[in-house]
């Protein structure tokens, strides 16, 4: 499986990087470079293996249903780049 | 008397115990090491001279009331990968701004429930992606260390905890925190001639730490002897009910481990491992290290872990796949850096575009393309089956063995401009390392030997799940044979 | 007999699913212990795990996990005792980690069914296909600023329960249904409190025609209807919509769309070339959700009567007919102030007055059952005041009037007013005695054999008593006079 620049833009955009069209032939040999390298898993024989899902707990502990969070208002817009009153903005969004 | 910054964090201990020296002199003393030498080894992001004199006097005050805790006043560098309240956290990027966390992570706050003094925030690689700590938007880290005979060339010092290991290496700290997803706290311990241990999956918590790759990310110390690692991990580790994949089990005592021998263990020697150009002084200094476990009574098993080769490849899909959607949340819009655009998404794209390095963004591309649709099962499914094969490999070597002995890394530190062109063969680097991320089992680096323009050589220790006190007594072992008494050509006091 | 649109081209069928996203009742949010109660100052209920910083990590809250197996339970669905939680990635202003926390691809609840009723009286069964559980997002309000959004992250991480129906219904009338009876049942087991208003149920609707015997079209999914009668509206709507695309010789695109609910119609939503793809995987910070099969056990234990059991419990333990049965049962609250009342009762009496006087009296002053004036024991005691003859069913109206007014109990209003019924036969006899003496000439005719006077000297007797004579008494002691 090999990248075209098509592909590449199109997972640029997915991932919401923004590419210029020069660097799109620099980025298609790498991505192609590091794709081909992972290639040689395809040789694995993984029939019937179980895939791992995470790093470690065979099971997810479970907390009480108590409010312990929240109120920190301030706290939670203090870092935001555009903030109005207790909102944080964004450009206009036309769903 | 020693220098105080040449002090081992064990040593400092019992020096401020015996009141030979006050915790702010020893603070003091590293503030003016990082002072002189931080400029040139960049392995500080932000230091915080004030905050860490505070913390020294109130060491120092709980000292006089006979009131010390395992850490108290002992100099530290935090990775800046590590959220602490009220002090700037950058993970080495741009996109991160001023962020100042409100929150500090469960790590450092159990370091700061224990004594211990805050320097500042250690450069990485940008967000723990690399092994050469050259892709931090705050500059490169320089290695202390020099080749003989080519003092001029600066060499990498590893990655991704490179600031870390080259404070704690040339003595700008007595330890430091680090975290380690595909050998980011091994590698460079190696390189920089300190110990330093990944512990296993879910031994300490990573609330707090910024995420790179779930599954894979551990915090773990770097410092300058095995036993400093054991007292500072005990410090770190611990069930974190905020974290879903923290162990609820109790954390043994460490340093204790350190001094229980080898007798009687089985090391294995994994033959996989025996990659064909290892340079012929690492593979000698594997010898030579599993002959001093046999001499001090271990049995040499020769293992056999078949599917070692697919690990890099299978960490290159796995860690790049839960980092573009851990790195999704670097949006411009709670946090951090913003590029205005003509709309939202135009936003998003000039705002992840300005704010991420090329690493960066080379793994957020990869990762989004191997979880996308039509390419998720033979990329994504097929690695986690791998990574279950890897795993299986080291439960049916556990059957035979207590412990395995392997080299850290295929070289030794190498200079900044080598290797930067191609990806992969940067990749190539964590070899021995990544294998016990995928497996989720512990590793611990020890300085062991030189090679021979005399830049330090790591042997690495790998254990069951939660027995890192069999990898400390097997890696204190190698230390004691080993006796590394080499020193960083660029250090403090020197 | 089954539901048509009659096109240019002849009749087409309407086949419907609904995704439901109803909101799971809880103190904290799914994966942070930050509050969920409506309407609070914005971004006040917000954690940094809610705000999607960095190193914050999700854990998750039991309760929300016990309400999805509940309302499992409720709609006869596997519970699996294996699930696992998956992040579906897509950036949106309101999505603050970049991702959901969803379950893809292992739900925590499998295949269920709903059985729904229909205007005519008849039923039919809607297969469920699944229920997961999700994280909210935050909202974005459009129309504060001319050219900004504003973001409340308030409802992000607040739990959600989505239940996708099989592609069962055929009309907007079944989907109404399938809401309606969805949201008795999320009532009934307090998993959802059902309130459309505010967002804690809302209804993607998935519609798509075909001619009969065809197999499924392309359908389309209407995003975000928040009441029943909008439901109704857009699946006739965008039905409408469809059949004049094909029957132009088109073909219905897959979409999202949005309902315009002042126009009627549907239009496309903004439409975004990734919007398909979302790159779902497991969620390394959530180890799989395993459940113990005691615990499932005891959550069903615990399990409330659902609508179904308690209807049919209506009919057959208390004879109700289906009608009372049904209307008593819609909601939770109906039922439980009918059984108070009834308890100890003759049921159908109370279901009489409850269904009757009762209901008629909220309408009439606008109360609901909620903040009803007249407490189920209060109405109770006023049954019991009829049952033993102090009040005739005339004056126990009157008295349920002034219960309306005056939210007092029965006995109070009956003491103020004087208005006990008279069964002192001493006091009746004197009064027809009188009555009698007045009205010579008419008993003398009654006795002739008028017996159609019979009534007028109830009545007299009754108006001198100001009605509150015990009708029965008065009805034999004039009998007995007047012979």
């Amino acid at each position: 499986m090999s990248l075209d620049t098509a592909t590449v833009r199109r997972v640029a955009s997915l991932a919401r990087l923004r590419v210029e069209e020069d660097d799109l032939p620099r980025l298609e040999a790498e991505l192609n470079g590091i794709l081909g390298w992972i290639e040689q898993l395809q040789a694995v024989d993984t029939t019937g293996v179980e895939p791992v899902a995470g790093g470690g707990a065979e099971a997810l502990r479970m907390r009480e249903d108590r409010v312990t969070d929240g109120g920190v208002q301030e706290e939670v817009l203090a870092n935001a780049p555009d903030r109005a009153g207790a909102f944080f903005a964004v450009p206009k969004v036309v769903e | 008397m020693t220098a105080a910054t040449d002090l081992t964090l064990a040593g400092a201990r019992a020096a401020l115990a015996r009141r030979e020296i006050s915790a702010v002199e020893l603070t003091r003393a590293h503030l003016e090491a990082i002072e002189a030498l931080n400029p040139r080894l960049n392995a500080f992001i932000t230091v915080t001279p004030e905050q860490a004199l505070a913390q020294a006097e109130a060491a120092d005050a709980a000292l006089a009331r006979g009131e010390a805790k395992p850490l108290t006043g002992l100099p530290l560098a935090i990775k800046d990968l590590f959220c602490t309240a009220g002090t700037r956290t950058t993970a080495a990027s741009r996109i991160l701004g001023d962020f100042v966390p409100p929150y500090e992570s469960t790590v450092t706050s159990q370091l700061l429930r224990d004594g211990a003094v805050f320097l500042g925030k250690a450069n990485l690689d940008e967000f723990a992606m690399g092994s050469s700590n050259t892709s931090s938007a705050f500059g490169a880290v320089e290695n202390p260390w020099k080749r003989q005979g080519e003092e001029g060339t600066v060499l990498v010092p590893g990655g991704s905890s490179g600031g870390s290991a080259a404070a704690v290496a040339a003595r700008l700290a007595l330890g430091a925190t680090a975290t380690d997803t595909g050998g980011s706290i091994r590698q460079p311990a190696a390189f920089c001639g300190v110990a330093g241990i990944k512990p296993t999956y879910g031994r300490c918590s990573r609330f707090g730490i910024i995420a790179y790759a779930s599954s894979l990310d551990q915090a773990g110390p770097v410092a300058r002897t095995v036993e400093d690692c054991a007292i500072l991990l005990n410090s770190m580790a611990g069930f974190d009910p905020r974290d879903s994949t923290s162990a609820d089990l109790p954390v043994p005592d460490f340093a204790a481990a350190c001094e229980r021998g080898v007798k009687g263990l089985r090391i294995g020697i994994p033959r996989e491992y025996r990659l064909d150009g290892l340079p012929a002084e690492i593979a000698a200094l594997w010898e030579q290290g599993m002959a001093w476990l046999k001499a001090e009574g271990a049995t040499l098993v020769e293992i056999s872990l078949p599917h070692t080769k697919y690990a890099l490849p299978t960490y290159y899909i796995v860690a790049p796949a839960e980092a573009s959607s851990n790195l999704a949340r670097y949006d411009g819009v709670r946090f951090g850096l913003r590029e205005n655009g003509e709309d939202l998404k135009d936003l998003y794209e000039r705002t992840r575009a300005a704010g991420f390095g090329e690493e960066v963004k080379r793994r957020i591309l990869i990762g989004t393309y191997v979880l996308s649709a039509g390419y998720y099962d033979a990329y994504y499914v097929k690695a986690q089956q791998v990574r279950a094969l890897i795993r299986q490999d080291f439960d049916h070597a556990w059957e035979q063995v207590d412990a395995i002995l392997a080299p850290t890394t295929p070289s030794a530190a190498f200079g900044r401009d080598e290797k930067q062109d191609d990806p992969v063969a940067m990749y190539l680097n964590d070899v021995f390392t990544v294998t016990a991320n995928l497996a989720g089992i512990p590793g611990l680096s020890v300085p062991a030997g030189q090679d021979a323009k005399g830049l330090p050589l790591g042997l690495q220790i790998l254990g069951r799940r939660f027995d890192e006190e069999t990898v400390f007594a097997v890696g204190r072992a190698i230390e004691r044979n080993a006796g590394f008494s080499a020193l960083p050509a660029l250090r403090a006091a020197a | 007999m089954s539901y048509t649109i009659e096109g240019a081209t002849g009749a087409w069928e309407v086949v419907i699913g609904l995704e439901v996203h109803a909101q799971v009742t809880s103190e904290a949010k799914l994966f942070s212990g930050a509050a969920t109660e409506f309407g609070a100052e914005p971004n006040t209920q917000v954690s940094f795990i809610d705000a999607g910083f960095p190193g914050m990590l999700p854990v998750i809250n039991r309760e929300c996990v016990a309400q999805a197996v509940r309302t499992g339970l409720g709609l006869k669905a596997q519970v699996n005792l294996w699930s696992r939680f998956d992040r579906k990635n897509y950036f949106y202003a309101d999505l603050p980690q970049g991702y959901q926390i969803s379950q893809y691809q292992f739900p925590v609840i499998g295949q269920g069914e709903i059985q729904i009723e229909l205007p005519d009286g008849s039923t039919k069964m809607i297969g469920i296909t699944r229920l997961h559980l999700e994280q909210d997002a935050g909202k974005s309000l459009h129309d504060q600023h001319p050219n900004k959004s504003y973001i409340d992250l308030n409802r992000s991480g607040v739990a959600l329960m989505e239940i996708v129906s099989e592609p069962d219904m055929r009309s907007p009338e079944e989907a109404g249904a399938y809401l309606t009876k969805l949201r008795q049942i999320l009532r009934y087991l307090g998993t959802c409190d059902g309130n459309m208003e505010q967002g804690s149920l809302r209804a993607d609707v998935n519609v798509s025609v075909r001619k009969p015997g065809e197999g499924f079209r392309t359908r389309c999914e209407v995003k975000n209807v928040n009441s029943i009668r909008f439901v109704m509206q857009a699946v006739e709507a965008e039905a409408r919509r469809q059949i004049e695309v094909w029957e132009a010789g088109e073909e219905v695109v897959q979409e999202t769309r949005l309902f315009d609910t002042t126009r009627g119609e549907t239009r496309s939503m903004r439409s975004k070339e990734d919007a398909h793809d979302y790159r779902y995987f497991p969620d390394p910070d959530l180890p799989p959700l395993v459940l113990q099969q005691d615990w499932v056990d005891q959550v069903k234990a615990g399990l409330p009567e659902l609508p179904d059991e308690r209807r049919a419990r209506y009919v057959g333990e208390y004879g109700l007919t289906p009608y009372d049965a049904h209307v008593l049962t819609l909601e939770k609250e109906t039922a439980a102030f009918y059984e108070t009342v009834a308890a100890g009762r003759d049921p159908k009496m109370a279901a009489n007055w409850v269904t009757g006087d009762f209901f008629a009296g909220l309408n009439r002053t606008g109360h609901s059952i909620g903040d009803s004036p007249v407490s189920a024991e209060n109405l109770g005691g006023l049954l019991d005041l009829i049952k033993d003859g102090t009040l005739s069913g005339k004056l126990a109206k009157e008295v349920l009037e002034a219960m309306f007014e005056t939210g007092k109990p029965p006995a109070a209003i009956v003491e103020e007013r004087g208005l006990k019924q008279v069964t002192d036969t001493g006091a009746i006899e004197a009064m027809i005695d009188e009555v009698m003496a007045k009205n010579a000439d008419k008993v003398a005719e009654y006795r002739s054999g008028k017996d159609k006077l019979f009534g007028f000297f109830v009545g007299q007797t009754m108006k001198a008593m100001q009605g509150k004579g015990n009708p029965a008494l008065v009805n034999e002691i004039l009998k007995r006079k007047l012979a």
